[in-house]
């Protein structure tokens, strides 16, 4: 049985089970901000924004870049259904540049054609694609 | 009685067919196995997304939401998952038939999603109104493809194009057993789904952002996900439909074979026979 100061923490994609364990703490973007996550949380759903996940291991900590999905609290233990999430080591620097490059353009020579929401969403994306891997 | 060189000819061709139909029930074994470890997988993520929207939805109740009511048009969308390639047996005709045979459907009032070529060219032969999808993802299925159906379909809900969303395929239960299985996407149906859980303590979940904000962006996800699943499954059944139509294709040859066999034997001690009566016929003659 975990000590009280950690937690089950489980992030399940549609291909995989992406990371399963115990954790102290969880970061992650939510649709009302940032939130982070300790043993112990009220029982919550949240609505995933693009942004940085931060696990907090007893040991160490991980970064992963997380896109969509949505997430269950419970107070002993968190899953996390993601969509679209990524190890930093997955991701393609140069990829991510362009797309930031791309949706930054976007943005600027907006037409009344232009999917705002859209643009904005990929430009999340690619800035915390860029952020995890530094 | 058929001649030895015909029954032999007839036995070498059986032979090079049975040999195709083992390779084949091979392939499809090990890709059965691919699938089906694939399947798996998404599982469980599918058990969640269930377990959450169902959580939510018990709570929320009977609220007016675009998800959870039926949309004016009558026409309804149909998905159909049905693979590229035949010889599986049944298992792309009974798929088809599940919407073909629904006797409250009118062939002008549905829309059919066909993924696969198969059920294509069915829906197009029968004449209903087909709309055109990639039919490469029925063979490897990705989330991203899942995804960009479910998008198409939301938004031809929102339009009011359709009223109503189904999503036909076969549910792969073991390897011997695929059940087509007709389900209803959209609205969501969540009398039948409160009913499943009804001692889960769920008064305690909170929800952020509210719950019918939740839902509008959690459905979505939830449709994704099972169309995603279906695919799965679908191409973990095709596999196995497969396997099992080729095994018994495979021994249907062998009892061919054994048969022809046999008419060979007879025929060639029947010449034998005849030919023997023959010399001795003639030996007579001439003593």
């Amino acid at each position: 049985m975990a000590d009280k100061n950690t937690f089950l923490l489980r992030i399940i994609t549609p291909d995989r089970m992406f990371y399963e364990g115990q954790v102290e703490m969880v970061e992650f973007n939510t649709t009302e901000g940032e939130i982070g996550v300790l043993p112990g949380h009220v029982p919550l759903t949240v609505i995933l924004k693009p942004g940085i996940l931060n696990i907090y291991e007893p040991e160490s900590e991980k970064n992963a870049a997380l896109h969509a999905g949505f997430a269950e609290i419970l107070q002993d233990q968190v899953t996390i259904l993601a969509e679209i999430i990524e190890w930093p080591d997955e991701i393609d620097q140069d990829r991510a540049e362009a797309a930031r490059a791309r949706a930054e353009e976007r943005l600027r020579s907006r037409t009344p054609e232009t999917d705002i929401a859209r643009a904005e969403t990929a430009l999340q994306r690619a800035v915390a694609r860029i952020e995890v891997i530094k | 009685m058929a001649s030895m060189r015909d029954i032999k000819r007839r036995r070498t061709s059986i032979q090079g067919t049975q040999q195709i139909t083992k390779a084949m029930k091979l392939v499809s074994t090990v890709k059965l196995q691919r699938a089906r470890a694939n399947a798996e997988r998404s599982k469980s993520y599918f058990t969640c997304m269930y377990d959450t929207v169902s959580s939510i939805l018990g709570r929320v109740g009977h609220i007016e939401h675009r998800y959870l009511t039926a949309g004016t048009s009558a026409k309804k969308a149909v998905i159909v998952i049905t693979s590229n390639r035949g010889l599986a047996g049944g298992y792309n005709s009974n798929v088809i038939k599940l919407v073909t045979r629904k006797p409250e459907w009118n062939k002008e009032d549905v829309v059919v999603y066909a993924l696969g070529n198969k059920g294509r060219e069915a829906f197009t032969r029968y004449g209903y109104q087909v709309r055109e999808c990639n039919s490469d993802i029925v063979e490897s299925p990705v989330y991203a493809d899942a995804m960009a159906l479910s998008g198409e379909l939301l938004k031809a809900f929102a339009d009011g194009e359709v009223g109503e969303i189904y999503l036909a395929y076969t549910a792969f239960k073991n390897t011997v057993s695929h059940v087509p299985t007709l389900l209803k996407l959209l609205p969501v149906e969540y009398a039948a789904e409160e009913e499943k859980n009804p001692g889960k303590a769920e008064a305690v979940m909170n929800f952020e952002p509210e719950d019918v904000e939740a839902l509008d962006l959690i459905i979505p996800k939830y449709m994704t996900s099972l169309i995603y699943g279906a695919l799965m499954e679908s191409a973990a059944s095709e596999n196995g439909a497969r396997m099992q139509a080729m095994d018994n294709a495979t021994s249907n040859a062998e009892e061919m074979i054994n048969d022809l066999a046999l008419k060979y034997n007879r025929a060639r001690q029947g010449s034998i026979t005849q030919e023997l009566t023959e010399i001795i016929a003639g030996a007579e003659a001439l003593g």
